[in-house]
């Protein structure tokens, strides 16, 4: 079993170490950070001062070699543009985008998991056709746009929530909500699909036949099983969700990581850009362990083996 | 003997797309306390639905009708749910074929088998507990206090079957219904498993049904039988009766199949009765058997056949021809 | 004892019936399923009449979507009292006809979704056919690139990337295209695994045939049906990060007319001129839902076991 965690660790390691030399690639060989920097209105010699200053003159291999021994340290460079230590920046709005995050997802599973189980008791039902229609909607609807309609009815007709910022808790729900609404399909259909099959086997056959309050076989004995696969899904899906609040964030004025990514892409700020990049990867590595762990710790037959 | 289950002229409908299927037509049986009856029959002839019918675990789709279906005065038919909740598995039980997959995997067998007891008697946890070492001890599970804490996947097929055996007896039914419970298993274990059932039967005074496709089981364990064909009963009797005299053609190529130490000359020709078993979908008229038969006559054809009495008591069959020429038949052989 | 008429007069076993002889063929069985599928039938007609507008939209569109005149900004559709039959989508805050810039942005959609579909088709297919046909350490290293695909924020990248290159249509396409590759080469690697295990293509090795002609004659045929499901899926996806990436002005430059953009030019108006946003928006979801409807129909009718 440490032996499992370890090679996991490993390849862990490896993977996001390659994301980073792919990162670092993409944002300084892909155009002239020094030019990027400098903006429209630079000479040359503006654009050849930035290049010393900042050490874009140097071989990219120096460079990256830098960056990592430094990143390795804890230490992500400054910020180009707020003249802080980049990793101070993200973890101070990191705990923003991580309550953003949260709620998107409790609002996801509170919608999804009741819509795929009472789909799955009914099958062809209107329940089911409804339950259906959110996925199929949620998948074609773009984040963006519901946002914004979001914004128009609960903001600014009915005027029933804030729009911008994140004074209180209820400048989190327009945001939760469009940002969880974008995993509800995956949730909800495989939680009715993973039912389907459950109430289907035979050992709910046998809980039927010992005379179990039909709420119990629902519950302790299909959902417990049918459950597994989501829970791995959900948290997969939570990773996803963090990459893509950048533009939740930007339209609802959220100072959290995504809002951050937005800026520095913004000012080609890429020290800042490197770092967030890292940040969400590492994030995503872990979600992706806490699944496997997660899936291996509710399912005896992993667990026990 | 008391009779615990009474069953006459049940019958289940099932809507599928090719039209109204009837898998069991008119079936009429009893179960007395302390008596072994076998339902025995070819793989769909009915016998399945028909103790599910029994059990009320019938698919949404089907519908079941029936003169009588009563488990110890109770008409089981038109009970609601909430009390045939009560019923089931505490009063009638029921193990099925597949121990593999028969126990939840997600929760221990203590868990399993103390639920059991706590639905049914609202017993504690304590109580429950002994009770279900008790039992594993019955089956003959050993170091059963220990199991409890096991999980399905940790069990072989023969244990967890003999488990799903103590699960049925947590609460003392007087039912037990035993869909195949032996087909699934090794043939050694399957003897085991079949004696452990009818020292259970004897020692807790239940009425068993067991269904089965395999005759040397019913010549070990029945006290009566019931032949199942296409979803009506062709012949039931005494196990003694039926075994020395089978009257139906069905129940005598059934037993011409059978290959018999000792007196079937090596080399000889196996029976077999040719054929399939007709489609139960849409109206069925005549007997069932007519196309497999070696004695089909016009009538066989034209009209329904009734269940007769032969000249025992007790041993009926569905024929037109009369029990001598029937008897007359099984002398003779299978006609070449 | 009268000899019965024996089993032989019955074993010759009965006659197939007319209607079983006249039993329908696969292709008519699959053509039933295919249009008796309300999905199928309603996604497909309403992406048709996108590919159509799309494609004769220099004939349709009644005026050009770049032409600005100041003189008729922010009219409203047909729908509202001061609408006119001129501009029936109405104008927007440069005057320019909305109808004719929908017509035109329809272009850009199905442009980049299908061309990035093919780029991630062609790098995902490849990657995930090797996986799954040589395994071993071609499977590992596979295992390990996806690996590191998935672990990094997709719109974050192509947006620094776009903001470093410069954003050019093609630039998107391509920066897209070479990052959604990843359920191609998930998908299709698990394909291939199941097919490559079974008898058939132990047969033909056994026979001697070359890997090339394996792959092309007994895997590729077998898994064509999940590699158009996840076309269509990608299609889907990569319309759908165009836009919000436009939507950021990351995307496709002004003054085209990208959906997204169109969104993201009207939000300061939201307020008073609502569809402004609403009929891009409305435009973008038309889209992705007939993609999507179509997408799980052919699943259905090709492969229901891979529901989920």
């Amino acid at each position: 079993m440490l032996n499992y965690a370890l090679k996991r660790l490993g390849v862990a390691i490896l993977v996001a170490i390659t994301v980073s030399i792919v990162t670092f690639s993409l944002l300084h060989l892909t155009g002239d950070p020094a030019m990027a920097l400098a903006g429209e209105a630079a000479t040359e010699d503006d654009i050849e001062n930035i290049r010393r200053v900042y050490g874009y003159d140097r071989p990219f291999l120096v460079q990256y070699a830098d960056w990592l021994i430094k990143a390795v340290q804890g230490d992500f460079g400054r910020s180009h543009y707020l003249k802080t230590a980049v990793a101070d920046v993200i973890f101070d709005r990191l705990p923003t985008t991580m309550i953003l995050g949260g709620c998107a997802l409790g609002f996801a599973l509170l919608l999804s998991i009741p819509l795929g189980v009472l789909a799955a008791i009914r099958p062809n039902t209107m329940v089911d056709r409804l339950a259906l229609s959110v996925a199929v909607v949620g998948q074609a609807l773009p984040s963006f746009w519901f946002a914004l309609i979001l914004i128009f009815w609960f903001g600014i007709q009915w005027r029933l929530l804030p729009i911008t910022g994140t004074a209180s808790w209820q400048n989190f729900i327009m945001p939760a909500v469009a940002l969880g609404y974008y995993i509800t399909p995956a949730v909800m259909r495989l939680t009715r699909a993973g039912m389907l099959e459950v109430l289907a086997s035979d050992y709910i056959r046998t809980a039927r036949a010992k005379g179990l309050r039909p709420g119990v076989v629902l519950f302790k004995h299909a959902l417990r099983n049918a459950i597994i696969p989501v829970v791995a899904l959900a948290a997969v899906q939570f990773g996803f969700m963090l990459g893509g609040s950048i533009v939740i964030e930007t339209i609802f004025a959220i100072n959290g990581l995504g809002y951050l990514a937005w800026e520095s892409i913004q000012r080609a700020d890429l020290p800042m850009m490197q770092a967030i990049v890292l940040v969400l990867a590492c994030f995503y590595i872990v979600l992706t362990f806490l699944a496997d762990m997660l899936n291996a710790f509710l399912d005896p037959r992993i667990r026990v083996a | 003997m008391e009779t615990i289950l009474e069953v006459d002229g049940l019958t289940v409908d099932i809507p599928v797309s090719a039209g109204m299927l009837h898998p069991v037509r008119n079936i009429g049986f009893s179960v007395g306390r302390g008596e072994t009856l076998c339902i025995v029959g070819e793989s769909g002839c009915g016998k399945s639905l028909t103790s599910l019918a029994i059990m009320g675990l019938l698919p949404q789709k089907a519908n079941l009708t029936a003169r009588t279906l009563s488990f110890e005065g109770t008409e089981l038919i038109g009970l609601s749910e909430r009390r045939m909740g009560d019923l089931r598995g505490a009063r009638m039980a029921m193990i099925f074929q597949e121990p593999m997959t028969s126990l939840n995997p997600a929760y221990t067998i203590g868990n399993q088998l103390e639920e059991m007891l706590k639905r049914h008697r609202k017993a504690s946890t304590r109580k429950a507990r002994e009770r279900a070492v008790l039992l594993l001890e019955k089956v003959g599970i050993t170091s059963a206090a220990s199991r409890l804490s096991q999980y399905p996947h940790q069990l072989s097929g023969g244990l967890r079957q003999r488990v799903m055996i103590a699960m049925t007896l947590m609460c003392d039914p007087d039912l037990l219904i035993a869909d195949e419970p032996t087909t699934a298993l090794d043939v050694t274990i399957q003897a085991q498993i079949l004696l452990l059932l009818a020292d259970l039967q004897k020692e807790f005074n239940m009425g068993l049904m067991l269904i089965t496709h395999d005759l040397g089981i019913v010549a070990r364990v029945a006290d009566r039988v019931a032949v199942m064909y296409a979803g009506q009963i062709v012949e039931s009797g005494d196990a003694k009766q039926i075994f020395d005299n089978p009257t139906h053609p069905y129940t005598q190529g059934l037993l011409e199949c059978i290959p018999i130490p000792g007196k079937t000359p090596p080399g000889a020709h196996l029976g077999s009765i040719p054929g399939i078993v007709p489609s139960l979908v849409g109206d069925q008229k005549g007997c069932s058997f007519a196309d497999r038969c070696g004695y089909t006559m016009a009538e066989c054809v034209d009209k329904n056949v009734a269940l007769r009495a032969t000249m025992n008591a007790g041993h009926d069959y569905r024929c037109v021809m009369s029990p001598d020429r029937c008897a007359g038949n099984q002398h003779a052989g299978i006609p070449a | 004892m009268a000899p019965p008429n024996g089993p032989s007069a019955v074993t010759a076993g009965p006659l197939p019936t007319v209607e079983q002889i006249l039993e329908p063929s696969p292709v008519v069985l699959m053509r039933r399923r295919v249009f008796g599928h309300a999905g199928i039938t309603i996604g497909a007609t309403v992406l048709i009449v996108i590919f159509a507008v799309a494609l004769l939209a220099p004939v349709l569109s009644p005026h050009d979507p770049l032409d600005q005149d100041l003189t008729r900004r922010i009219i409203p559709p047909i729908w509202h009292e001061a609408g006119t039959w001129e501009h029936p989508l109405g104008t927007d805050q440069f005057g320019r006809d909305y109808l004719s810039r929908l017509m035109y942005g329809a272009r850009i959609s199905l442009l980049i979704g299908f061309v990035a579909m093919l780029i991630s088709g062609v790098i995902g297919t490849t990657l995930g056919v090797a996986a799954g046909y040589f395994g071993g350490r071609v499977d590992m290293v596979v295992n390990f690139i996806i690996t590191t695909r998935l672990s990094m924020p997709v719109v974050l990248v192509a947006l620094a990337v776009v903001s470093l290159v410069g954003n050019s249509l093609w630039i998107v396409i391509w920066v897209l295209g070479l990052l959604i590759w990843d359920r191609f080469a998930v998908v299709m690697r698990s394909s291939t695994q199941q097919v490559r295990n079974l008898d058939y293509v132990a047969a033909a090795k056994a026979l001697g045939c070359s890997t090339g002609r394996i792959l092309l004659t007994e895997i590729m045929p077998n898994i064509v049906n999940n590699l158009i499901v996840v076309a269509t899926i990608e299609v889907a996806h990569a319309v759908l990060l165009e836009a919000a990436l436009s939507f950021l002005g990351l995307g496709v430059q002004p003054p085209a007319p990208s959906w997204g953009l169109m969104v993201s030019e009207a939000k300061g108006l939201m307020f008073f001129d609502p569809w402004l946003i609403g009929i891009p928006g409305a435009a973008l979801f038309a889209l992705v839902l007939s993609i999507n409807l179509l997408g799980d129909g052919l699943r259905d009718v090709t492969a229901p076991e891979n529901r989920n």
